[in-house]
């Protein structure tokens, strides 16, 4: 879990440091990233939020699957 | 599902949501923004399309050799596609709706998917409506197998022979004309083949809990 989350992490950032660094700075530099363009980063951060909540219910589901599978085979045997 | 597959799925859908916004794309008068909304619309469309013709393949080697492990993957893909065509359906509406001018347009395309999605459900209400366990399965193998073959032609076939508002349909260039620079592909592609992933990770969870019930009755039964 926590390695998926770390690699979202990263992707995300390495994606948006590639725009940050074209940027012109004509006024003094400030951390305006995301007042910039429309405020188009902003609704990026949240579609990703909002991503990687829903991937991560997924992937609690799909190891719950695998507990419940394991107890199966355990009862069996 | 492999774990490094699960990886490359997740992968891909956030490459396809943080380049799917901030990548350049053709500028065009109507549509403006919104073709952005092909990295997201279009690719619910080619997923389902996968899934159901997973469903059916799964329905014809049922037919062919009969176990309960064939039928229940036959439904569940069935099931991840429908969802996947209704997305597809209800993102659609919202971008007629600021392209075409209204939600519904009874444009071919758009009755086709419908049809085709009507089509899908009546399979779900020919199984529920069987009660024997074999006659359910094979019955609603053999209606898959129709599903699927009268799917395609509504969607892709139908549309192109009419006139249609729907790009890449009757009378209209698909918006590959535009990406001239294949620019639209470098996330176009990815986001096809995240979200056909994503379906087959949801599909193999919704087995692994059927399958998971089905060994809870056998217990029970012991």
């Amino acid at each position: 879990m926590n390695k998926i989350v770390l690699t979202c992490i990263i992707c995300f950032t390495l994606l948006t440091s590639n725009i940050l660094f074209a940027q012109e700075m004509t006024s003094p530099e400030m951390a305006d990233v995301m007042r910039s363009e429309g405020k188009i980063y902003v609704v990026v951060a949240i579609l990703v939020i909002i991503f990687a909540g829903l991937i991560a219910y997924v992937v609690t589901l799909d190891r719950k699957l695998t507990r419940l599978e394991k107890k199966i085979t355990d009862k069996k045997g | 599902m492999k774990t490094w597959l699960k990886i490359v799925t997740i992968a891909l859908l956030l490459y396809t949501i943080v380049a799917g916004f901030l990548f350049d794309v053709p500028r065009l008068n109507i549509v403006n923004e919104t073709i952005r909304a092909l990295y997201f619309h279009v690719p619910m469309w080619f997923a389902m399309v996968v899934l159901f013709c997973m469903s059916t393949i799964h329905a014809i080697q049922y037919l062919r050799k009969p176990s309960i492990e064939r039928d229940l993957r036959s439904v569940e893909f069935a099931n991840t596609g429908l969802v996947l065509g209704l997305l597809g359906i209800f993102t659609g509406m919202i971008w007629a709706n600021y392209t075409w001018g209204s939600p519904w347009h009874g444009d071919p395309k758009q009755n086709g998917a419908a049809i085709a999605l009507l089509v899908y459900l009546a399979y779900f209400v020919l199984r529920g409506s069987v009660e024997n366990e074999e006659s359910r399965a094979r019955l609603s193998a053999v209606y898959n197998i129709f599903a699927f073959a009268a799917m395609i032609p509504l969607i892709f076939i139908i549309p192109r022979m009419t006139s249609s508002m729907h790009p890449g349909s009757g009378g209209n260039p698909g918006f590959n004309m535009y990406d001239l620079d294949s620019k639209m592909r470098m996330v176009f592609y990815p986001a096809v083949l995240g979200w056909i992933l994503l379906g087959f990770w949801l599909t193999s969870l919704r087995i692994r809990t059927r399958n998971i019930e089905e060994k809870i009755i056998d217990f029970e039964n012991e």
